[in-house]
């Protein structure tokens, strides 16, 4: 009974389209205003890229072998840091509770915020691996399958990522959290990620592995906007 | 019809029929529990290639069916929760997390104990180890993140979606995993190439996996009438309970 009266209370949803525009320009416009932060992904993949010869040998050989695992667990990793700012800021400033009250459908405004996140950060990654690849010496011949299949995997990841960053937002340490929430999940894009990867090394088609890629970001890109909703209601309630 | 929901849903009915159905759960766990384990341990016959140590497989196998059932309990309980807001449910997720957690502990750890003889170490990635150990991860997800908010509401909305999610995700990485396993190693190692067993060993098997289940429900049902009176301690039907001499 009394979720009718709210829905007749509720204005029909006009402008979904136009809400997701203005939510995905307005993150787009904040993230431009403040460019060093949106590059800290970018320095922390270098970064951890740059570690792992130094600790574990400098061979070019031994490299080439384990390049395709470290390019995308090191992704993988940044876009996970990279969450905790994903709804931290208009959570802070109350604009997360006008996104909820307004009446447009909340999860196309969410799916606003994890297209911007994945701009930021998914694609520069993806487009900053082949650079990273070659301090690797990732075998010449894959460069344009790890970009491809970090497009499609980082998007996915920013997908499901969203619903541990939405889940934790109201804690006020959330950021290890995530990761324990959401590093389980994020293993099949990081099989078939290297998995399309090391097929294109070993002179096979990559693209069964990056049909499995799009799959896994097509059922993401349908379930996860209702669970980041979902997520941050709960967030806001507590 | 809602109404019958609700009312199946309360927890002064639930605490009710749970005092009546959990002796029999503990009847029949003791029962198998011991019949299956004299028997798994100790009558079976020895396997003609693994020796006694195939004996593991006697808490090994059970303990492995629980930790994936008892997640996908969990969301289902979760589901109800969420959709019926049924208090009952919540808590039985609530209670389910651990026991799914140390089940699934005990599998990984009897498996690694079984593979010390049998393999000749302690740990392989093979495909089932693996996801087993995600789902590890993932409970302890799910636990740690209902223990993460101060408000016990949002805490079980919270974990309810986890679990949810999860359960989603599980068939998934299980998939994943095992293909990431055929990908990346030739079987040096094979779970599933088992002579067929006779049924002096499977028969105590079944056995100690009822044992184990209805262990399971019995100590479900006790967690969740403990997890009732904490919660429900000032209601007037509960302040009865006490004043029952005993």
């Amino acid at each position: 009974m009394s979720a009718s009266d709210g829905g007749a209370l509720r204005p029909p949803p006009h402008g979904a389209g136009r809400a997701f525009i203005a939510t995905l320009s307005r993150g787009l416009r904040l993230a431009f205003r403040r460019r060093g932060e949106a590059l800290n992904p970018l320095v922390f993949y270098a970064l951890v890229i740059t570690l792992f010869p130094i600790g574990i040998s400098p061979d070019p050989a031994l490299l080439a072998v384990i390049a395709p695992g470290l390019l995308w667990v090191a992704a993988l990793l940044a876009a996970l840091l990279s969450l905790d700012t994903l709804f931290r800021g208009d959570f802070e400033d109350g604009s997360l509770e006008q996104l909820i009250l307004a009446p447009q459908p909340l999860w196309t405004q969410t799916l606003a915020k994890v297209c911007v996140h994945w701009l930021m950060t998914g694609l520069p990654l993806a487009l900053s691996a082949p650079l990273l690849a070659t301090l690797l010496a990732l075998p010449a011949g894959s460069y344009a399958v790890l970009t491809l299949s970090l497009v499609l995997g980082s998007a996915t990841l920013s997908l499901v990522g969203a619903i541990g960053a939405a889940l934790t937002v109201g804690l006020a340490r959330g950021g290890v959290l995530t990761s324990l929430l959401i590093l389980p999940l994020y293993i099949p894009v990081l099989v078939f990620g290297t998995g399309a990867v090391e097929a294109a090394i070993a002179g096979q088609s990559a693209l069964p592995y990056l049909a499995i890629l799009g799959a896994l970001l097509a059922l993401s890109l349908m379930l996860a906007p209702w669970a980041i909703a979902a997520s941050l209601r709960i967030s806001l309630n507590g | 019809m809602w109404a019958i929901v609700h009312k199946f849903g309360s927890p002064q009915w639930f605490y009710r029929l749970s005092c009546r159905l959990e002796p029999w759960c503990w009847v029949l766990a003791a029962l198998s529990l011991g019949a299956g384990g004299v028997w798994g341990l100790a009558l079976a016959p020895a396997d003609y290639q693994q020796g006694e140590s195939f004996r593991i497989i006697y808490v090994h196998v059970p303990a492995a069916l629980l930790a994936q059932s008892v997640f996908i309990a969990m969301a289902l309980a979760s589901l109800v929760f969420m959709v019926w807001k049924i208090k009952v449910a919540d808590m039985a997720a609530a209670v389910m997390a651990p026991f799914g957690a140390a089940m699934t502990f005990t599998a990984l750890f009897s498996g690694a104990v079984w593979g010390v003889p049998t393999w000749g170490t302690w740990w392989v990635w093979d495909a089932r180890l693996t996801s087993m150990l995600i789902l590890l991860f993932l409970y302890l997800g799910v636990i740690a993140l209902r223990g993460a908010f101060s408000s016990r509401q949002s805490g079980a909305r919270a974990a309810s979606v986890l679990a949810m999610v999860g359960v989603i995700n599980i068939p998934i990485i299980k998939y994943s995993v095992e293909w990431w396993y055929t990908l990346h190693q030739s079987a040096t190692f094979s779970l599933t190439e088992r002579p067929a067993m006779p049924a002096s060993m499977w028969l105590p098997l079944l056995i100690m996996v009822v044992g184990f289940y209805s262990f399971f429900a019995a100590l479900t049902l006790l967690r969740v009438r403990s997890e009732i009176l904490r919660r429900e301690g000032d209601k007037r039907w509960v302040r009865a309970l006490k004043e029952i001499p005993s």
